[in-house]
């Protein structure tokens, strides 16, 4: 299998005032096509910074960073926002969508910076595929407002996918959703999954990370274990679990 | 934008102001007719008693007809006689000034007749007792009638009326110069004034260009017709009314310039504005160019994208600060009557300063914006 994600002793320091902070501290790491990754750990451990570099907001202090095979742990701004537009696909625990535009052109936004303008199905076409395959093509003219949490985080992933990226990159993509919701929107991750998209998804919730397939764990900016997830939970099940508890729950009160 | 639109809106109407002083200023210039020069002539000292300007009567008619012939340059002559006396037409009568000309005249003057005709060669020829009326002349004698083929009496001469003039209005002296009324030079010479010598001879150069041409042809022309030995000084003078005018006219062009520099300081202030603006547009919408970034847009997209929310801004402003000042300048011109006069190209200037203004101001903040940390960014609440 085809590394999409090859780590080689990255370090992190941010140099705040007097005080240097090592923030990851020699992280090996390999990720293949197809792989369902949790990066988990308290706060302070590191993995935010890890995020940020794995998604090329941030470029690593050492270390080599190969991405689809691409070397970007020296590469300047600018070619940094063409790898993440083309490469990668963000998904944030704020939705981070646009207010005041619809559903259909927030997916539209990363492909109105990719250089090089893809021939076939116009970005119309491609953005509302996005949007049907995570469920909603019927609220395209939808702005966020008009929109659930669970609808918007879906929206966002949605645009994660607008430019067929190498890999999703979800930041605690289920952290303003209540737990029903979360459940239905890792159903979205693990049929994504499925159909072969690598995701790379950063929580501290143990029972998220139950619906992927590879959990890392960090502490103290380094690695501390990397296990395959064992029992992992299924969505159908789950959310008839949670049905039944919510009937439970009505019938008792 | 409130800043935009209104010195926007100052520079149009002030410059209309400017432009329309500006106009008047040529108006009078082509009242005066074109590219004309005036000979008069000189002074004459009678035991150390200086006569004023044509008193000396050192002009003649063969002059006149020298000049047009000799002098490369000028395309027309008209001898000037004046004289004066009350005009009595039924049982009206005024007192006006009268002049004698040749058939020239209304050409050179860039005069036409309103009604009638003017008289020809042949009544020049023949000191034909004919004349032309000013439209204010032509009003006091003849209340409600036709004063064409109707007969004046001036010191008791009859004279037949044969047009009246188109009125020119108040010249740049102040006076009013449709009061006269207007003879064959040679008739005024005979039957008025009783004079041989022409106060004033009225040139007209075929260009603006050929008028000091003319002018040195007339001068060498006339001191060598005149006998004036080298070092003697002319027994006439030449006047360039033109040279008068255009010092009124640089002096209105001076005052547009002004008023344009305080509209352009309000503009500046507006400029200012938009800075504001768009710092506070950038400061609001951090996350908002966070997501952007994070999806792929370089810095040079952001810098583009605040750079023309800007400029779109600005134009805005011009747009609605031309309608303003097209707007204000028309209230002035009815209000106050004030010569205003909208140029073109005064308005596209201005909207592309406007536009200017919204590039210069809202580079920094587009700059700002562009060069912000998507990580920064993206957290910011």
């Amino acid at each position: 299998m085809k590394p999409v994600i090859q780590l080689e002793n990255i370090q992190k320091v941010y140099h705040t005032g007097e005080v240097d902070v090592h923030a990851v501290q020699g992280v090996t790491l390999e990720i293949v096509r197809g792989e369902f990754v949790a990066l988990m750990g308290a706060s302070g451990s590191g993995k935010s910074t890890m995020m940020n570099i794995i998604g090329c907001l941030d470029r690593p202090t050492e270390g080599k960073y190969l991405l689809d095979g691409t070397d970007v742990s020296q590469l300047d701004r600018d070619e940094l926002a063409d790898i993440r537009n083309q490469k990668i696909g963000f998904v944030f625990q704020g939705f981070n969508l646009l207010a005041r535009t619809s559903a259909v052109e927030n997916v539209e936004l990363p492909m109105l910076y990719t250089r090089q303008r893809h021939s076939g199905p116009s970005q119309r076409e491609r953005a509302l595929q996005a949007l049907k395959t995570v469920g909603l093509g019927d609220r395209a003219e939808h702005t966020p407002n008009q929109l659930s949490g669970g609808q918007q985080q879906r929206v966002a992933i949605a645009r994660g996918l607008a430019n067929d990226p190498s890999l999703l990159l979800a930041d605690e993509p289920t952290g303003n959703l209540d737990s029903r919701t979360s459940v239905e929107i890792m159903g979205v991750f693990q049929k994504l999954n499925d159909q072969g998209i690598t995701i790379v998804m950063v929580t501290h919730e143990t029972d998220v990370a139950q619906f992927t397939k590879r959990m890392v764990v960090m502490r103290d900016g380094k690695v501390v274990s990397d296990t395959p997830v064992i029992n992992r939970l299924n969505v159908e099940i789950e959310l008839g679990r949670l049905q039944q508890e919510h009937k439970a729950a009505q019938l008792s009160s | 934008m409130l800043g935009i639109i209104i010195g926007v809106g100052a520079v149009i109407a002030m410059v209309a102001l400017g432009r329309g002083a500006k106009a008047q200023v040529q108006a009078r210039i082509a009242s005066l007719g074109q590219n004309t020069l005036m000979v008069f002539s000189g002074s004459i000292n009678r035991g150390g008693v200086y006569s004023g300007f044509g008193g000396a009567g050192t002009l003649t008619v063969e002059d006149a007809q020298a000049i047009e012939k000799e002098v490369s340059g000028v395309v027309a002559v008209s001898p000037e006689v004046r004289t004066g006396g009350q005009i009595m037409a039924g049982n009206n009568n005024w007192s006006t000034e009268g002049r004698g000309e040749d058939v020239d005249y209304l050409s050179i003057r860039q005069w036409d007749i309103a009604e009638g005709s003017m008289f020809t060669e042949a009544d020049v020829r023949s000191a034909a007792k004919v004349c032309v009326l000013g439209k204010t002349t032509a009003d006091k004698l003849f209340i409600g009638e036709d004063p064409i083929g109707q007969t004046v009496r001036i010191r008791n001469v009859p004279m037949k009326v044969l047009g009246v003039l188109r009125a020119k209005g108040v010249s740049m002296m102040g006076s009013d110069q449709d009061d006269t009324i207007i003879m064959p030079y040679t008739t005024a010479m005979k039957r008025f004034a009783g004079v041989t010598t022409l106060r004033t001879i009225n040139v007209q150069a075929a260009s603006a260009e050929q008028l000091t041409e003319a002018q040195n042809g007339i001068t060498e022309l006339l001191r060598q017709r005149h006998r004036i030995q080298p070092g003697r000084d002319d027994d006439f003078m030449i006047r360039n009314p033109q040279e008068f005018l255009e010092a009124q006219n640089a002096a209105a062009e001076t005052m547009t310039a002004l008023l344009a520099g305080i509209a352009g300081v309000s503009l500046l202030v507006g400029g200012i504005g938009i800075m504001n603006i768009m710092l506070v547009s950038v400061t609001e919408r951090t996350r908002e160019i966070g997501i952007r970034m994070a999806v792929g847009a370089r810095g040079r997209d952001i810098l583009l994208q605040f750079l023309i929310e800007a400029v779109t801004l600005s134009s805005i402003g011009g747009l609605l600060g031309i309608a303003l000042g097209v707007g204000g300048a028309q209230l002035l011109k009815i209000l106050k009557n004030w010569a205003t006069l909208v140029s073109p190209d005064s308005v596209i200037l201005s909207f592309i300063f406007s536009a200017a203004v919204g590039i210069f101001f809202g580079f920094y903040p587009a700059r700002k914006a562009s060069q912000l940390d998507p990580i920064e960014a993206l957290r910011y609440e």
